[in-house]
């Protein structure tokens, strides 16, 4: 059971990668063009220190942004869901705010923090808020009525409220939407690395298509996934550590 | 919009009254009123000669769906409102256990709700509401979801728990047969705008057990509540 769970993706992977390198070496695709899986490999065998370095950047850009992007939202939601005057006031806002594309904020943030770290932050900042906000305002707003009428036929005072009843039963929402802010904070570093900088996977990434090194530009894409994969799953870990009584998610088959 | 119209009753401690009507005719808008969960319009309620306005804590509440927290074990769970009474105490944990142990659930301590079955969640749910020695009890059909050999065995293990605690108990239903079963005394509801349509006393033998159900006297006051809520038609 287990073992086929990793055996059949991993068969499927072998079968792309087959298809691929068959593909290159059947119709002679020029690397430049679409490097075969061997080069990929090979340059990301030889490029991995200059690989790392630069992930590592990109990375340190993800988690103080998604960081940033907790240490703000949390706070927030709290207050939108508990005041029903900053609730009528800014939900709808922020809720039509989220279908702005915020990546299109990138160059004007620019002008407003100049090229280095700040900037990137506020890009990781900006698309990470949004899901984390609504969510936990959601969540926090959704707290089975008979929880809160135990809460108060025991006069229970808000804080107490807060802490033992809505903040626990909003968790899984706070969650959900880390898990989207996470996977987003990924996508706002590489985008604002694209539009200046002079680090960072995003900008290997453009600086290899530029000096037509394809290969290069698939491993720094490969080692993006990586960091992708891995910073999901450190918000799974969290999520295990903290909220380990969520009944088991029924695995779809 | 008006649920309830003439509600008024009068019970005496230590005393099991059952509300019984269809549903949706304000039994449990009057259960939550009684609480002080809910502001009432007009009219007044009052517990040991003190007028109930908002919660005063001194009464157990159980709701229909069992509704545990699931990020809490099931004797946290027990022990939630002695947290809110800053009295969760060796004793009190001592109290959560013996509760437990008292509804067959001294195994599952440490479980989460979600591994328990409703039946299972739901006793959990009375141990909650019994853990502050309230002198009242308020049940909104707790039993409703319950296939009927579960709702036997739980109104038996409920009439159980009760001679225990001694306390006084107010509970929501729409089994007739339910109601006759529990309670010392019926009050059977209208349709909404709800009144009390009748008083029924209960002349049952106080130890109650599953047979009594098949005797005359039970079907006599099963018919007398039916009656009452019109669930016979028309006499011919």
């Amino acid at each position: 059971m287990n073992l086929a769970r990793i055996a059949y993706p991993v068969a499927g992977l072998l079968l792309i990668l087959a298809i691929w390198a068959a593909a290159c070496w059947l119709a002679a695709i020029p690397t430049v063009v679409l490097p075969s899986p061997a080069r990929v490999a090979v340059a990301l065998h030889d490029r991995a220190g200059l690989l790392a370095e630069e992930g590592w950047v990109t990375l340190r850009e993800t988690l103080y942004g998604f960081a940033l992007a907790l240490l703000v939202g949390l706070p927030l939601a709290v207050a939108v869901a508990n005041s029903r005057r900053l609730n009528m006031m800014f939900y709808p806002l922020l809720v039509a705010l989220q279908s702005v594309p915020k990546v299109a904020l990138a160059p004007i943030l620019l002008i407003w923090l100049g090229t280095g770290l700040a900037s990137k932050l506020a890009v990781v900042w900006l698309v990470a808020f949004f899901p984390i906000i609504i969510d936990t305002a959601a969540g926090l707003r959704a707290t089975p009525r008979e929880l809160v009428e135990l809460g108060r036929s025991l006069n229970a005072s808000p804080w107490q409220m807060f802490i033992k009843v809505q903040f626990p039963a909003a968790l899984p929402f706070v969650i959900t939407g880390a898990k989207v802010a996470i996977t987003l904070a990924v996508i706002g570093a590489v985008i604002a690395e694209f539009v200046s900088s002079s680090e960072g996977l995003g900008y290997l990434l453009l600086s290899a298509t530029s000096q037509l090194d394809t290969p290069l530009a698939f491993a720094a894409l490969i080692a993006l996934s990586v960091m992708g994969l891995l910073v999901y799953a450190m918000v799974e870990l969290v999520e295990r550590l903290i909220a380990p009584w969520l009944p088991p998610v029924p695995t779809r088959s | 919009m008006v649920a309830l119209e003439d509600a008024s009753f009068e019970f005496e401690a230590g005393e099991f009254v059952a509300l019984l009507g269809p549903s949706g005719c304000g039994k449990t808008t009057l259960l939550r009123i009684i609480a002080g969960l809910i502001a009432k319009t007009s009219g007044s309620v009052t517990i040991a000669g003190q007028e109930i306005t908002r919660p005063d804590g001194k009464y157990g509440f159980v709701f229909q769906a069992a509704s545990l927290m699931p990020w809490r074990s099931v004797i946290d769970n027990v022990l939630f409102p002695m947290e809110i009474l800053h009295r969760n105490d060796a004793a009190a944990r001592r109290r959560a256990e013996h509760l437990l142990d008292l509804v067959d659930l001294a195994a599952f301590q440490r479980a989460r709700p979600h591994q328990l079955s409703g039946g299972m969640q739901q006793r959990v749910a009375l141990c909650r509401a019994l853990i502050h020695q309230p002198p009242l009890l308020l049940m909104d059909e707790p039993f409703g979801a319950l296939d009927e050999l579960t709702r036997f065995g739980m109104n038996d293990l409920l009439l159980r728990v009760r001679e225990e605690t001694g306390a006084s108990v107010l509970f929501v239903t729409h089994s007739i047969s339910e109601a006759v079963y529990l309670a010392n005394k019926v009050l059977v509801f209208s349709r909404r705008p709800a009144r009390v349509a009748l008083e029924i006393a209960v002349d049952l033998p106080a130890r109650r057990t599953q047979q009594i159900r098949f005797t005359d006297a039970f079907k006599r006051l099963e018919h007398q509540a039916s009656e009452a809520l019109g669930v016979l038609g028309p006499v011919a």
